[in-house]
Parts: C-alpha cells; structure tokens; sequence
C-alpha cells in the first residue's frame, strides 16, 4: 500500500483493513497530485513536458515486468520485443485497416499479450537461466521476423510511419497533447496492476515466486498462472510500445532492442521488485539518470582518449551499468523499499523506536 | 478395512538411477485418524509424502485417496481433492505475510478470473471477504493474530512451522499430511505443536499423516505407526506394539531404546 | 536449398562453430563451478581484444607479447569482476544475479566506448589471409565435383578454438585444481567440507572465463575484424552452451558446432527467408532444445527436493 498511515488509526472492518485508501484527505492529495501532471502543459517546460510523457510510457512497460519478474519471478529478457509487436499491429491496425488509434490500442495490447504467451511456453519445463534465455529467443527472433517477413506490409528494416492519434477532432501531435493519453493510459494501468497484486490472482503469482514447488502441491496451477503473467506483461509492453510508436511517429525492428529490455529490468531493480509504486520510482530515476547521461556527453568529450572523441554515447551504459550495480549491492530490495520503511516510520510515529 | 480407508497407498516403489527409495510400501489412512510414520533418515518418509502428493511419480503401484488414482492426476489437483500438507524445511510463501498465506491457501477455494482479479471491484472484493472471514478464524485458533501483517521471512522458525500448518488448514482438507512439524523446536513449542495437531484432529475431525522424530511426541500423539526402513515398512501397529517390535527397536530405536 | 552451395556453406558453419564453442566454454565454465550465467562474457571478451589491439597497434608491442600481456590482464578482470561484483551477492536471488552480470555488461561496454571509441578497425593478421585450402568433394554438381575454398585463419581458427576446449578439457580431468572443481560444481557444501576452498574456485573459473573470451575475441577479430559489435557476436553462444547442457566441456564443442552447421546450411538456402533465418538459428535451435530436452545433449538432471 503506498499511503501513509497515521498513528491512532485502526481498523473497524476487515474491507476498511484491505483498503488501499482510507481517508478522504488521502484521496484529495491523488487527486492534487493528478490534476498538477494533467496540467503540466500549462506551467512546465516543453523538456520537462516530453520527460514526464516518456517516463509514463516506460513505467507501463516496467508495469508489465513487474508483474512477470516482480510477483511471478520469472525473468524476461524479452520485454523489448513485446514492446516493438505492439507498437506494430497498432500502427498496421491503424495504417491498413483504418482503425482509430483508441480502438487500436487495446486489440494492439492484446495481440503482443498472445505472443507474449507463445514465448511464456518454455516456462512449462523450465525456469531460472533457461527461462531468461528462452525470452532471449524472443529478442531475438520477433524483431527477425518483422525485418524479414512479408515485407509488403511489414516493409522490412524500413519499418512503418504512424500518423498521430486523433480523437474527435483533436489531434495529438506534440508532447504536450500526447501527454494526456500517456497519463491517462498509465493510470488504467497502474490501477490494474494494483489491483492484480491484492487478488487472488497476485498471490497466486507471488506463491509461485517464493515457492513454486509448494503452491503446486497446495492447489496452485503453475503452468497457468505463469502464462497469464506471461501475457499480462507483454500486454503492458504492448500498449507501452503502441504509445511509443505514435508518439514517435514511427517503429520499425530495432525501435526497442536487448539494451531496452535491460534497462527495463534494471529499472524495476532500481524501484524495488513486486511492489506497485517501484515501477514508477524505478523507471523516472533510471530514465532521468540516461538522459542525463545524454546531455553529460558532449561536455566530457573534450576530456576522452583521442581515439574515442565523439564517443559520447559511452556515458549512458556507463551510468546505467554503474548505478544498477550500486542498487544491487546496497539496496536490492530498490527504492519502494526505503519507501515503505518512511511510511512504517511515520505508522509509529512519535514513537518510532 | 481397505474399504474404509481414506488413503490407500499400495504397493509403492519409487527408484531414483540406482537407488530404491521405497520398495513395494503399502498402508492405509483410516478416516479421522493420526497415523505416523517413523523410520530413520533416509528411510523414505518424505519421498512417500511426495509420491501421495504426485510430486515424485512411483516407479510401480497406485496411491488411492477417495477412489481417485493420485498418481494420475496433476500435483496442482491433488489439494483440490481434499489433501493438504506441510514441509520438512518450511515452504512458505516468504514474500507474503502471514495472512496472505492463508489467503493463497484459500486459492482452490476461489473463483475470481483474470478479468475479475483486474477489476477487483465487485466480485472479487466480495470473494476476498469472505474468505478472509475462514482465514481470521484459522489465525484465531492457531494464535497468531500478532503476526497477521508480518511478512513470514521475518519469523522466527517456530512461528514460520504455525503459520505453515494454518496454510495447511486453510485449504479446509480431509487429510493433512505433516513432514516433521516439530524438528529444529524447543520443548514448549513442541508442546503447543502437539496441542494445536491434537485440537485440530479433534474439532476438525480430519485424519492425519504425521512423520516426526520425537519419539515420545510420536507415541503420545498417534492411533497408529507405520515403520520405514531403506524404503521397506518393517512395521505397523498401535504405538505400543510398535514400542515392543524387536525389529523396530534394532532397525530404529537402537541402543537408546533397549 | 541450393546444392552446389551447400557443402561449402555446411563447412564454413561448422568452422565457425569452433570460436563458437570457445566463447561457450567461458560460460560453462564460470556456471560449472558457481551456477552462474554470466551475461557479461560478450563484453569481457571486447574489453580484453581491444586491449590486446592496443597493445599491439598503437603500442607497437610484438603481438605475442601483446597477446600474453591482455590474457593476463584479462584473467584479473575476471577475478575483479567475481571478487567486487558478484562475492557480495552470495545468497541473493537469481534475478539479482542475473543483472549484475548485465549490469557488469553495461559498464564495460562503457568503459570501451570511453576509452577506445566505436571506429572499426584493422586487427594484425595472425593467420595468412592469402593462398585458401581448396578441398575437392566426392559430390558432382553439373558433372563437376563441387570445391570448397577455405580461408586459411578460418581453418586454424577453429584448430585454436578446438584444441584450447580440448585442453581444458583435459585440465578439468586430469589436474588436482580440475578435480577440485569438478567436486565443487556438485555440492558447493559438501566441497567446503572436505576442504576445499569455494571462494578460491570462484576466483580461478572467472580468471580462466576472462582468458577464453579474449582468445575466442582475438581469433574473430583477425579474421573480421574489431569493433564494439563484437560484444554482440557471444550472442550466438549462449544457445550454444545450453545445447551442449551448461555444465558440460565436451557438451559445447557439440553446441557449438551444431549451432555453426545450422547457420551454414541455412545460409546455402535458395529460398531468401530462410537465408536471413541463418542470423536467429541459434535462438530458434534453442527454443526447440529447451522445449524438448531442457537438460541439453550432456548436462545432467537434477532431482528437485521439497
């Protein structure tokens, strides 16, 4: 549960124990925080603008992995490749059958969740490496085929131009625009995925995590539950990558590569695995960090090695790969963690000893 | 008898490369007894307790529990005919706290879909309620209610043994199947094991699989005993026949015994 | 399938399995004796060759002297990387693992950027580029026997390839050190009950991890060449040691090959898609392997306890 709890309050029911919100005030401050990110077009910088757009796009895909790697445990290298198969058939649902971008959407969704599926099929016999590497395969042979397969309609390594979505009359063209679906989008979505990690079909998920020997033997389906995590997480990367594609106007075989899907591990790490706000404060401090790392570039290229001048892009694997170390040594379990120690805090407080 | 029998385990035997874990082990569980079984390490307890919960597949012979044949159906099924355990060296769902274990355990009990698990709302919300109100009542009776929100990682090893026999009830079983549920405890937990397994068999009236090594719990506790040694039963009676069985007291009790 | 093609395309394949097999061999080892994949083995051998180019090219040190120096060094960046990097992790869950060899992937992929840019260049020639082995087949294509030319480094690529897995092999088998390990590689506590010491074993499977890949990166880049995609090429290895069963040396000469042959003869399709197809062949190889025989050709079942 990510609010924090004053002192003196307890619970009268068990449905007032299980629910996420307990006081109006806590709603109010949602609903504050909410309409200032809506707003953010009007008062914030057209930078700070496309930032919060990209971030909202990437925390869906880290979502998505969150609930496959996070609750389920299994370790998908593959993300990426979900990501570009969505951004794909919502541009061809678009594009060659004249659908709207909001129909698009969600059919382009649950069609990466299909292939999602298909590559989850090792999961039956295996698990841990075997597994990453099976996703690996999907890395590997989904953006293959889109490169090589009926170039017609898929137009090989060109790949495909998108037009902006447009909803009655309105076209999302710019940043500041297409940052409403983002936001709108990421919060269906975070709903969903708070909603999966308090039901039975959560802990289904986590069961099988933590000990997926036992939750066979005490009645839960392992096979079943793998493959709907499976395709729950390609889901999220499909919608992820359709927003990308219409936002960028455009996807092709390599818009999202292996690099991509590690980075989305490594920002799940960095907010803190299984629970529902590390996505958000994984995936805002590790994009925020790269970019960073972008704009650092061209000031340390005067300092480099003659050899490797104009090598500016070396910074960002360089911090990503830095930073994700220090995460895994001193705090594996991310930043959700330290955020729910603030809250136990504040649970007890004055008396927090 | 085999009519009455709940469980029936016949003629079992389980090999791994070269060697024979069980050879030909038949025995009966009688509706609403405590039946242990004792033997030495390494004589085949668990791997029996495996092979009844499908997980290691019999080389030969059948395991019936209701007229259903458990070594043909799926080990994810085999709960959902009525049949719950524990594990030697604790299979909790350690992310989870000690409540969403039980609730977990509620799993074969639920219906919320994919679709409804995503709304939540509705049908799932109330599905979630009222199973909560069975696994408070688990809570309650195993004492536990201080440790419902504490993630079961955290637990000292004593506890983490309760919460995993509440897991064990809350799938409401016919038979429970109990591996070693008092190894690694001091004397006054051990006495509140026995107190809880004892309440259980009583209220709840479920029959019991129990493997321990205390021998005086075992003896206190059981309706009967079956005896493993290198995967053969050598023995199987009432605790006190089992007691004065020269061949049990060579195989297992040893010189403490005589 | 082209048939003229093919007998030279399968030869070609199987060739190049031989530096497939050598860069598998580094992740058998390392997950032999401590269980771990080590997703950073692509960029430890980039590290290690492009320091070896250094060494020789702009240095002007002789290559042999150049070649020894970067294996050694190569050989401290593996226990770096065991002792700073992945020590503090004992205990921790796989994920954690796992990414901390990507992450140790992303950095010194890096630092290579950082320090030697991404220009492609010329590695010295090991091997004579000149003068190809013609090899006359049996096999009559148009009433003429088919010839398959072989580029010299090629050929004696894969003898190094396969004479350094051998070797290592043999190491394993006949070597109190090897022995050692092997005992380690089947009960980590049971070894550190009779004594021996894990940590120490850790420590000299990612040195010799570190020492494989910069060979497995010099011999491809005398042939083709070096540039930061190198990193990339270890790809087509890890389906290579899964095929051969990840614990086993001989298994990956096996994979490597059978993943070199299926590139090969792929390639000598007639039909275009196919062609392309020879890139991913070793992740649909290993979708297969993985879906039928998980254990690999030569890795052993392990019986699951609860």
């Amino acid at each position: 549960m990510a609010v924090l709890r004053p002192a003196g309050e307890f619970d009268q029911s068990y449905a007032y124990d299980m629910a996420t919100m307990r006081r109006r005030w806590q709603w109010l401050a949602l609903a504050g925080f909410l309409a200032l990110l809506y707003a953010l077009p009007a008062y914030g910088s057209p930078s700070l603008v496309s930032f919060v757009n990209r971030a909202a796009m990437i925390i869906i895909a880290v979502q998505g992995l969150n609930i496959l790697t996070g609750y389920t445990g299994q370790i998908s290298l593959g993300q990426a490749a979900f990501m570009i198969t969505g951004g794909y058939i919502a541009v061809l649902l678009v594009t060659r059958l004249d659908w709207n971008f909001f129909l698009a959407l969600p059919v382009a969704a649950i069609g990466a969740g299909l292939v999602g599926l298909f590559f989850g099929l090792p999961s039956l016999r295996v698990k841990g490496f075997y597994l990453a590497m099976s996703t690996l395969a999907a890395q590997f042979i989904i953006p293959w085929f889109l490169r090589n397969a009926f170039p017609e309609v898929l137009n090989g390594a060109q790949g495909l131009n998108a037009p902006p979505p447009e909803l009655f009359g309105v076209v999302f063209n710019q940043p500041g625009r297409f940052l409403y679906i983002s936001l709108t989008v990421l919060i269906v979505t975070t709903v969903v995925a708070h909603n999966i990690g308090r039901s039975r079909l959560g802990r289904a998920f986590v069961a099988i995590r933590d000990q997926d020997l036992a939750a066979e033997l005490l009645g839960i389906n392992p096979f079943k539950y793998k493959l709907q995590a499976f395709f729950l997480a390609a889901v999220y990367a499909g919608l992820s990558g359709a927003l990308f594609a219409f936002h960028l106007r455009h996807v092709n075989s390599e818009t999202f590569s292996l690099n991509d899907s590690v980075i989305l591990l490594g920002m799940l790490i960095a907010g803190g695995l299984g629970a529902s706000v590390g996505p958000i404060l994984g995936a805002v401090l590790i994009q925020g960090i790269l970019e960073l790392a972008t704009m650092a570039g061209p000031a340390v290229s005067p300092f480099l090695p003659s050899a490797a001048a104009g090598a500016v892009q070396a910074l960002r694997p360089l911090f990503f790969g830095v930073v994700l170390m220090v995460f895994l040594i001193f705090e594996p379990r991310g930043l959700a963690h330290r955020w729910s120690l603030i809250k136990a805090a504040w649970r007890l407080r004055p008396f927090s000893h | 008898m085999a009519e009455s029998a709940l469980l029936s385990v016949e003629d079992v035997s389980l090999v791994f490369g070269r060697v024979q874990a069980l050879s030909a082990v038949s025995l009966q569980v009688r509706p609403g007894e405590i039946l242990a079984i004792i033997g030495p390490n390494g004589a085949g307890k668990t791997s029996l307790l495996n092979c009844i919960s499908n997980f290691y597949k019999p080389t030969a012979g059948r395991i019936l529990f209701d007229g259903n044949d458990l070594t043909r159906t799926a080990p994810h099924r085999i709960a959902g005919f009525g049949i719950a355990r524990t594990f030697q060296n604790i299979a909790l769902y350690t992310g989870l706290s000690t409540l969403d274990n039980l609730m977990a355990a509620r799993h074969i009990h639920m219906r919320a879909g994919l679709l409804q698990c995503l709304l939540y709302w509705g049908f799932s919300h109330r599905e979630d309620l009222r199973h909560r109100l069975v696994v408070e009542e688990i809570i309650k009776f195993l004492e536990m209610e201080a440790i419902r929100k504490t993630t079961v990682g955290a637990l000292p090893h004593g506890l983490r043994k309760r919460v995993e026999l509440g897991r064990a009830l809350a799938l409401e079983p016919r038979l429970l199947l109990l591996d070693e549920p008092m190894t690694g405890m001091n004397q006054e937990e051990k006495e509140d094991m026995a107190r809880f397994i004892l309440d259980i068999h009583e209220q709840r009236g479920l029959s019991i699989v129990l493997i321990e090594h205390d021998m005086g719990l075992v003896m206190d506790i059981a309706d009967r005993v079956v005896v493993l040694d290198f995967g053969v039963k050598i023995a199987e009676g009432a605790p006190d026949e089992i007691k004065r069985n020269p061949e049990v007291i060579r195989a297992y009790l040893g010189q403490a015994y005589t | 399938m082209n048939w003229q093609l093919l007998p030279q395309f399968a030869v070609t394949g199987l060739l190049a399995g031989g530096p497939i097999a050598l860069m598998a061999l580094g992740l058998v080892l390392i997950f032999k004796s401590s269980y771990i994949f080590n997703f950073a083995q692509g960029q430890m051998m980039l590290i290690g060759t492009l320091v070896t180019w250094w060494l020789a090219v702009p240095m002007e040190l002789p290559l042999w002297l150049a070649i020894i120096l970067a294996l050694l060094l190569s050989a401290l960046l593996g226990l770096a990387i065991e002792r700073l990097a992945l020590r503090p992790l004992t205990g921790q869950p796989l994920l954690t693992i796992i990414l901390m060899t990507l992450a140790v992937g992303q950095t010194l992929q890096g630092l290579a950027l950082l320090l030697f840019g991404g220009a492609q260049r010329n590695f010295p020639q090991i091997f004579s580029a000149a003068d190809p082995y013609r090899i006359v087949t049996p096999f009559i294509h148009n009433e003429r026997n088919i010839t398959i030319i072989l580029k010299q480094n090629l050929v004696w690529s894969f003898v190094v390839a396969i004479l350094l897995v051998v070797l290592i092999a043999l190491f394993f088998q006949f070597t109190r050190t090897g022995l050692a390990m092997r005992a380690a590689s089947e009960d980590h506590e049971l070894a550190q009950g009779i004594g021996l010491r894990i940590s120490r074993i850790f420590g000299i499977s990612w040195a010799m991890a570190g020492v494989v890949a910069t060979i497995g990166g010099i011999l491809l880049a005398t042939a083709s060449g070096l540039d930061l995609s190198l990193s990339i090429v270890v790809l087509a290895a890890f389906p290579a040691a899964l095929l051969g069963g990840l614990d086993s040396i001989p298994g990956v000469i096996v994979g490597g090959l059978l993943i070199g042959l299926t590139q090969g003869v792929a390639s000598a399709s007639s039909v275009q898609i196919v062609r392309s197809a020879a890139e991913i062949m070793p992740y649909v190889v290993l979708l297969i392997v993985l879906l039928i025989r998980p254990e690999g050709l030569f890795g052993r079942k392990r019986v699951e306890r609860i």
